[in-house]
């Protein structure tokens, strides 16, 4: 078993499970395994309350994400989805828990496993499933694929490792020079942790103190290398040496939600920017093409499937405190499920942009550009500027 | 070694140490003003002076352009943004730490975010760093969004080309590197004129641009500048001398060795070299260039940069396949070599007047 699983599972050990107390029939109370701290004085509230409606949203949220990255993973099997396709099953905790705790305005910027993102900061289920088949009903209408999804306010995924650190830091650049009470959440795994880009980013962003969130999602794996073989400290919290930085249970949706509120208050209000460390773990390989046994055991994920994870450990909280039922949550379940089934169909069935796009979106004024037919002449010029002039000409602005 | 080897080498070193630390060229003030500027009111400038007034303009007219990189805060090493903070103040005009990869990167994510960002590369050698975020994310950061994002209000400047003592990582011309890559916009000037225009034009379009500068000509290259705010179209190139015999095409200081060595040509043999300067690298003015091939059947393409996968490679074999049937002679590249960029023998890799003007000769004798 790995250092990483051995941790997790001391986690469950040491008292992580929670206590709860009964406040009202639509709220309770919960403790969380406390954060770990560099350079900081006090942290997150241990203490957390959860009503009953966020308690249904949440699990919904995770569900929802949980389904779509299995459908992604039988469509790539099926061969529907080609080249890379990378999984956030058993991250969904740090996801959701983050967006439960941002506010309007705020920003995000994350790497390649950018799927569950995409979705809860406003595109549909279609829009994610059909970008990953390369429809004209994905999110980008198939020209980003796998790891370039975007919506407002989200700055995508990213298909370099690390490249999107320093842009967080500009995002936030962008929020301190309006002056904007938000946060740019910018995100990367421990294998990105390493590269040099997020030392100049952070340096930068504490020189001029940028509301910018650091966030280290740990699955304890960079590829097929184990944290402690690639870094010297795994203790990526602390990384940030001069800046301060928190270490969270990623895999506890409560301990992200209030770790990232207690962040964004500490960002908000002027002091800068903050590492934060999502302890978590990832169920698939890398990705599509790693099996993600070669360096770990099938047992191990087991495991931490069967003791951390973060949708039934959740699902366990809130039927046993009352907050939702047994048949809620199935409801729910079946919902989802056909909420993924409905965007399978479109994500197996739209069309594909015409060949023309190939030269759309490359400038703001891209200039037209000859495209040699089969013979010599059927070479046409082709007439479109931007993805939109493409989809008015088939009929899908 | 031989008495001859040991005298040859002793007449080539003090050949050198004659003319290191010598502009290779004479600077060639512009004759004519782009169409629409030859009323303004002019001052004399130098290109540093020019490069600082544009971006004084830029960040008058536009509030949300900040401007940065190494050093930039106290004027940076050229001086070229000298006095900006004083006058925009330092939340506006700032230094970063050195760390080009970071100021690509942070400069993305401030354009992205919908600020005019405006980030300094000290030399243009040290852009490989930042090569990644270049080409990886500016240049396609609009089209793998499907147009939701760009970071079109990013202009990179950075100085670039000989400067007589620069050696090897303080003299290279890195604009072919970036040349394959659509998505990016990149500009070199030939004087202070064309400086302001094109860096107001770099700043204002909604594309990421890379605006190369050539760093000898800073303080060498002076000229009456009109004082206004104006801008010179990007994607054009400017015929600065007319001819009919041969087509001479250069961009930044190379310019003026392309005029000097098409007066030598006129004068020891009687042809009339048309000189353009293309300006902008990418999107290049293909029209123009074939226009001018088309009319005097010679093409001759010169540039700083080494001559394997050159610029000058991409030009010829455009004009090659549009003037097929008009050509009178091969085309040829006068360039750098394929070396390093030399320290004591930077004389010997540039592409002369001299050399230029050989393959003129050969060109219209062939």
């Amino acid at each position: 078993m790995s250092l990483f699983a051995r941790q997790l599972q001391s986690l469950t050990a040491s008292g992580i499970r929670t206590q709860q107390v009964r406040l009202a029939s639509t709220e309770v109370s919960f403790h969380t395994k406390p954060c770990k701290l560099h350079k900081l004085d006090n942290g997150p509230n241990t203490s957390v309350t959860l009503n009953r409606e966020d308690a249904l949203k949440y699990y919904r949220d995770m569900q929802v994400i949980r389904r779509m990255e299995s459908a992604a993973g039988n469509l790539y099997k099926e061969k529907k989805i080609r080249g890379f396709c990378h999984l956030y099953s058993g991250q969904e905790a740090c996801a959701v828990g983050m967006k439960a705790a941002m506010t309007e305005g705020d920003a995000v910027i994350t790497a390649y496993r950018c799927h569950g993102w995409t979705w809860l900061l406003g595109a549909t289920v279609t829009e994610v499933l059909a970008e990953l088949t390369g429809r004209v009903a994905g999110n980008v209408h198939g020209k980003g694929g796998s790891m370039h999804m975007y919506t407002k306010n989200f700055y995508g995924g990213n298909g370099i490792v690390g490249a999107q650190q320093p842009l967080g830091a500009g995002v936030a650049l962008a929020m301190k020079y309006r002056e904007q009470k938000n946060v740019c959440v910018t995100l990367y795994g421990d294998g990105a942790a390493n590269q040099g880009q997020l030392f100049e980013a952070t340096n930068m962003a504490k020189l001029w103190d940028l509301p910018v969130l650091f966030v280290c999602e740990n699955n304890g794996f960079g590829m097929g290398t184990t944290a402690e073989r690639s870094s010297a400290s795994t203790e990526y919290y602390t990384r940030g040496d001069y800046v301060p930085g928190i270490w969270v249970d990623g895999m506890d949706i409560l301990a992200v939600r209030e770790a990232t509120k207690w962040a964004k208050e500490y960002c908000d209000s002027g002091k800068g920017p903050l590492m934060m460390e999502m302890a978590t773990y990832r169920y698939h390989g890398h990705s599509m093409s790693d099996p993600g046994t070669s360096y770990r055991t099938r047992e191990e994920i087991q495991e931490v499937r069967k003791t951390r994870d973060p949708i039934t450990g959740f699902k366990d909280r809130i039927i046993t405190s009352s907050l939702a039922t047994e048949e809620e949550l199935k409801a729910i379940d079946k919902e989802v499920r056909k909420e993924v089934d409905e965007a399978l169909k479109i994500a197996t069935s739209d069309g594909v942009l015409p060949p023309e796009a190939l030269y759309a979106d490359i400038y703001h004024n891209t200039p037209a550009q000859e495209i040699r037919g089969a013979t010599i002449d059927e070479t046409i010029v082709q007439p479109f500027k931007t993805s939109a002039d493409v989809l008015k000409s088939i009929g899908r602005a | 070694m031989s008495s001859r080897a040991v005298s040859l080498f002793s007449k080539c070193g003090s050949r050198i140490s004659q003319t290191r630390g010598k502009a290779h060229f004479t600077f060639q003030p512009s004759t004519t003003l782009p169409a629409g500027l030859e009323n303004l009111e002019k001052t004399k400038m130098n290109l540093m002076q020019s490069v600082n007034e544009a971006m004084r303009i830029a960040m008058e007219t536009d509030d949300s352009a900040v401007l940065f990189g190494e050093d930039v805060a106290f004027g940076g090493v050229f001086r070229c943004s000298l006095d900006l903070q004083k006058k925009f103040g330092k939340d506006r005009v700032f230094n970063t730490p050195l760390c080009e990869q970071g100021i690509a990167g942070f400069g993305i994510g401030v354009a992205a975010a919908g600020a005019t960002a405006i980030a300094e590369i000290q030399f243009g050698d040290y852009i490989f760093p930042a090569y990644d975020q270049l080409v990886n994310e500016a240049a396609k950061f609009r089209y793998r969004s499907g147009n939701q994002f760009d970071c079109g209000k990013l202009t990179v400047r950075t100085t670039w080309g000989a400067v007589g003592h620069g050696a090897l990582y303080h003299s290279q011309s890195p604009e072919a590197n970036f040349t394959h890559t659509p998505g990016l916009k990149l500009v070199v000037p030939r004087g202070p004129v064309q400086a302001k225009g094109l860096l107001l034009s770099c700043i204002r379009d909604p594309n990421p641009c890379i605006f190369f500068e050539p760093k000898i000509l800073y303080r060498l290259a002076s000229e009456d500048v009109p004082t206004g705010d104006y801008t010179i179209p990007l994607g054009q190139a400017e015929t600065v001398r007319s001819g009919k015999d041969l087509t001479l095409v250069a961009w930044g200081t190379q310019v003026h060795v392309a005029l000097e060595a098409a007066q030598l040509a006129k004068e020891k043999l009687n042809a009339d070299v048309e000189v353009i300067d293309l300006q902008t690298i990418q999107p290049w003015d293909e029209d123009h260039v074939v226009e001018s091939v088309q009319k005097t059947g010679r093409l001759i393409v010169t540039h700083e940069a080494p001559i394997s996968s050159g610029f000058g490679a991409e030009i010829a074999s455009t004009v090659q396949k549009r003037c097929f049937l008009n050509l009178e002679s091969p085309i040829d590249r006068v360039a750098g070599f394929d070396t390093p960029f030399p320290h004591v023998h930077e004389p010997f890799y540039l592409p002369t007047v001299h050399r230029v003007f050989d393959a003129i000769k050969k060109s219209v004798n062939y």
